[in-house]
């Protein structure tokens, strides 16, 4: 069994993509960890003057309060990734697990499962997490829960989809004729055949999370001021972007690499994973 | 047996050669051939037979002579000349007009070839207008109507109106027939156009290609991987190894006096429904593109082979003016069919308790398919179930499995009732009845090593794991004929065969007493298939019982004891092999022997 695993990192680490993708991801999940510990200042600290612009002591200027841009920076990381990160794996966990059930055993439980789903989808994400959020309050748990909710029925449809080609193989029947559990053919036999679009959506859904989560925290539905968070800073500095873009800028990029960088990522990861048990050269 | 080859030409006064193919060679990426230094010509009216087996390079000049290759093949020299045209040098507009007025082709799969979305008659008129612009709306009518009179499909409005999925496989064949045949070509290429098709229809569409070919003069190459099915259509036949011609001949001759120790390896892998024959698998691999071995590519695997045929390549040498091989030491005597006669009847084994009875099944989908059938199977022997498709042998196999849904009736094995479903039965019942199934290819799990796939039955049903269970794995890899160090590959760089040799070794690892087969070689090659079923017969004499499904009588004759014929849904006639297929009771049974391709 370790073999096979050191062969699907070995496999995943093979295509020039995922090694991209995970040096870009990596290195802004670096910056997010260390950040507070390199950060000259604290990030809730007043030091300069509001919008001040960059000089040698403060290299992105100061915000609207006069905090430094580069301390809240390197600071206000880590809250959207492991919020994002945590809606993105519930999603998965939940929504494949749904999806394969409905996709193997067909009848009343996929109608149901694929009909919440249906219907949950209808309703646009982020409407649905400020209604729950502003309903229920906006404890940072409670915002990864609303966002993983948001997530799970796009995961429900893939799955299910992709469990259904699956499940009428004859290895699939095969495995039933021997007596296996419904939880060993689910997760042994279908599973590891529709990794690869798991996975690939879930580089997306890390993507679509910190979207969601800097969006939440623009509107003001998010992390509460003066945490330090990448989304609120784009939200907080928004008057003064003319003045001093680098406040709403700096965060905006690290935003964007991050989500490229999850983004080829995954992509790499499934584009040699779907080459698992296949010919290789 | 069939009538097929009494249908001669006219006046045979056209020896104008309509085909000529020059030193034809098709590459991969890297100079690696796949078809190399061949040669042939084709007169107007003449069918040619080109047999080998996958991968022998039979397609790729089937489609080659429409001056096509496939993605990541290119056809880098040579001459393909149809009625005096050379192909290989047009290019687009006027290969395309030349292919659609000089070449017809029919592809295997008739239900994916033609367009679903388009009718009959639309499809024909679309073929016409698209490469016979001169002819008037009136004079395409006219041209389809006698194309499908031809064919021998109904020419009427509601036809013509009709969709591809509203047709039968049979019919489907035969619309494909009528496109190819509607531009009045001088050439058509079949590539195995009746491997899914049943054995009556198949005989029927043989007979109307050959009645075709002879009153319009078109020549034929006709693509298959049984010599037994072509036996009778075709004039000539050329035999394909690794992407050369290892022996042209005249029918007669090929069958009569077979002088290339593959063609003679390809007939004592068929099995015949008049006698049963020791069935012989030729040893090996055919090689890999790129993996040829020097001189002779089948030295390897040759029982002849002499010292020098590693060295030098056999080139097509005249054996007599029909005959031509490309082999140093060619067979030249008269072949000689071995028969065999099994070793023991198990006629007496039927009075003791049964293995498995089977009282008053019917299975229902949205029609019904099986009616009140009743079986029983003794310990230890082999009985066949035979029927078209749509007889409800596959059903039945699938109900004794436990994975029939909708079927109704009382099952016993061993003297125990048993359910119809897989997950009420006791453990012993499931890891005592075994299934394997017909394709292959997706019969193992793509993402589980063959280790994993052999090893998770002994774990659930025994308990063995770890090094038990790789001892237990390397055995019954042995077992089926498989070196051990299979066990660490995943499917996909195993052939078809011997994925259906670890689908096998599957049933194996759990102790069977029975084993349900269900077309398990109907997707293998004719060699293959062969060993797989001598493998069968081994297993049998062990002690196991099968039930064996099948649509092939020369199987059935070839490896059952005892045969049941199915006609939709129905048992219409059973008893013992021997008896069945030499004196038929039956109408429906006689139909399909008469039916059924044979060397004899």
């Amino acid at each position: 069994m370790t073999e096979i695993r050191h062969s699907r990192w070995q496999l995943w680490l093979a295509e020039p993509q995922t090694r991209k993708g995970a040096l870009i991801t990596s290195l802004v999940v670096a910056l997010a960890l260390l950040g507070p510990w390199l950060a000259p200042h604290s990030p809730t600290e007043m030091v300069g003057s509001v919008y001040g612009a960059p000089v040698a002591a403060a290299p992105l200027g100061y915000d609207f309060l006069g905090h430094d841009v580069f301390s809240r920076l390197l600071s206000g990381g880590v809250s959207v990734l492991w919020m994002s990160l945590a809606a993105a794996s519930i999603a998965l966990l939940a929504g494949s697990t749904l999806g394969l059930l409905a996709g193997f055993s067909r009848r009343r439980l996929d109608q149901l499962i694929t009909w919440l789903a249906d219907v949950s989808l209808a309703f646009p994400d982020l409407i649905l997490v400020l209604l729950i959020v502003s309903m229920l309050g906006r404890a940072p748990w409670l915002i990864v829960l609303t966002v993983a909710i948001a997530f799970t029925p796009g995961v429900i449809r893939l799955a299910r989809g992709s469990a259904v080609a699956v499940a009428g193989q004859e290895f699939v029947e095969a495995a039933q004729m021997m007596g296996y559990s419904r939880r060993r053919i689910l997760f042994g036999e279908i599973l590891p055949n529709i990794l690869t679009p798991l996975l690939v959506h879930f580089g997306n859904m890390l993507t679509w999370g910190v979207g969601m989560l800097s969006g939440l925290s623009f509107l003001g539905y998010g992390v509460a001021p003066p945490t330090a968070d990448w989304g609120l800073m784009i939200n907080e500095n928004q008057a003064g972007l003319l003045v001093q873009p680098w406040a709403v800028l700096a965060p905006a990029v690290l935003i964007g690499i991050f989500a490229y960088g999850t983004n080829i990522l995954a992509e790499g990861i499934g584009r040699s994973s779907s080459r698992i048990g296949e010919k290789q050269p | 047996m069939n009538a097929i080859a009494g249908i001669e030409s006219r006046p045979r006064v056209m020896t104008a050669e309509v085909l000529q193919v020059r030193d034809l060679r098709v590459e991969l990426a890297g100079q690696i051939d796949v078809l190399s230094g061949v040669s042939f010509s084709l007169a107007a009216g003449e069918i040619l037979g080109l047999v080998g087996e996958s991968g022998s390079g039979k397609t790729t000049l089937a489609t080659a002579l429409l001056a096509h290759a496939r993605r990541g093949a290119r056809i880098v020299g040579g001459q393909v000349e149809v009625s005096g045209k050379s192909l290989l040098t047009l290019e687009g507009e006027a290969l395309r007009r030349a292919r659609g007025s000089l070449i017809g082709y029919v592809a295997q799969d008739p239900a994916t070839a033609l367009n679903p979305a388009l009718r009959i008659g639309g499809l024909l008129r679309e073929t016409l207008g698209a490469h016979q612009v001169e002819l008037d709306h009136a004079g395409q009518h006219q041209r389809i109507v006698e194309t499908l009179r031809d064919v021998g499909l109904p020419d009427d409005v509601q036809f013509l109106q009709r969709f591809a999925h509203q047709l039968s496989g049979g019919q489907q064949q035969r619309v494909m027939l009528a496109l190819a045949f509607v531009l009045r070509p001088k050439l058509i290429v079949l590539d195995e156009p009746t491997t899914a098709l049943d054995v009556t229809t198949q005989a029927h569409i043989l007979a109307t290609l050959r009645r075709l070919c002879k009153s319009q003069g078109v020549a034929a190459v006709y693509v298959s991987h049984d010599l037994a099915v072509i036996k009778d259509l075709v004039d000539r036949v050329m035999v394909m190894y690794a992407g050369r011609i290892v022996e042209i001949a005249d029918r007669a001759a090929l069958f009569a006096q077979p002088a290339h120790p593959y063609t003679r390896g390809l007939l004592a892998a068929i099995p015949d429904v008049a006698q049963r024959r020791q069935l012989q698998a030729i040893a090996g691999h055919a090689p890999a593109p790129g993996h040829r071995p020097q001189g002779c590519a089948f030295a390897p695997r040759c029982p002849r082979r002499l010292a020098e045929c590693s060295v030098v390549e056999p080139a097509l040498q005249e054996l007599s003016t029909l005959q031509r091989v490309a082999c140093l030491d060619p067979h030249l005597q008269v072949l000689q069919p071995i028969a065999w006669t099994p070793l023991s009847p198990v006629v007496e084994e039927l009075e003791r308790t049964p293995l498995l009875e089977i009282k008053d099944l019917n299975v229902a989908y949205d029609r019904q398919v099986l009616f009140d059938v009743s079986l029983r199977i003794a310990a230890g022997e082999c009985l066949a179930l035979v029927g078209e498709s749509g007889s409800g042998k596959t059903s039945l196999a699938r109900a004794v499995a436990g994975l029939g849904e909708n079927a109704e009736g009382d099952l016993h094995y061993a003297g125990v009732p048993l359910s119809l479903s897989a997950h009420k039965r006791d453990g012993r019942q499931r890891h005592e009845i075994q299934y394997i199934f017909q394709n292959p290819y997706r019969a193992l799990n793509p993402r589980q090593t063959v280790y994993q796939t052999l090893s998770a039955p002994l774990g659930h049903f025994f308990g063995i794991k770890g090094a038990a269970a790789r001892e237990r794995v390397e055995a019954v890899l042995k077992r089926v004929s498989l070196s051990a160090s299979v066990a660490d590959l995943y499917p996909h760089s195993l052939s078809g065969g011997e994925r259906q040799r670890v689908a096998i070794a599957r049933a194996l690892v759990c102790e069977p007493k029975l084993l349900i087969c269900d077309e398990i070689t109907s997707a293998l090659d004719v060699s293959v298939q062969a060993s797989i079923l001598s493998l069968l017969r081994r297993l049998q004499h062990e002690g196991l019982t099968l039930l064996f499904v099948t649509h092939d009588l020369g199987v059935v004759r070839a490896i059952a004891d005892r045969v049941l014929v199915l006609k939709l849904g129905r048992v219409v006639e059973q008893g013992l092999v021997d008896t069945v297929l030499d004196k038929p009771q039956a109408t429906y049974t006689r139909t399909l022997l008469e039916n059924s391709p044979t060397l004899g």
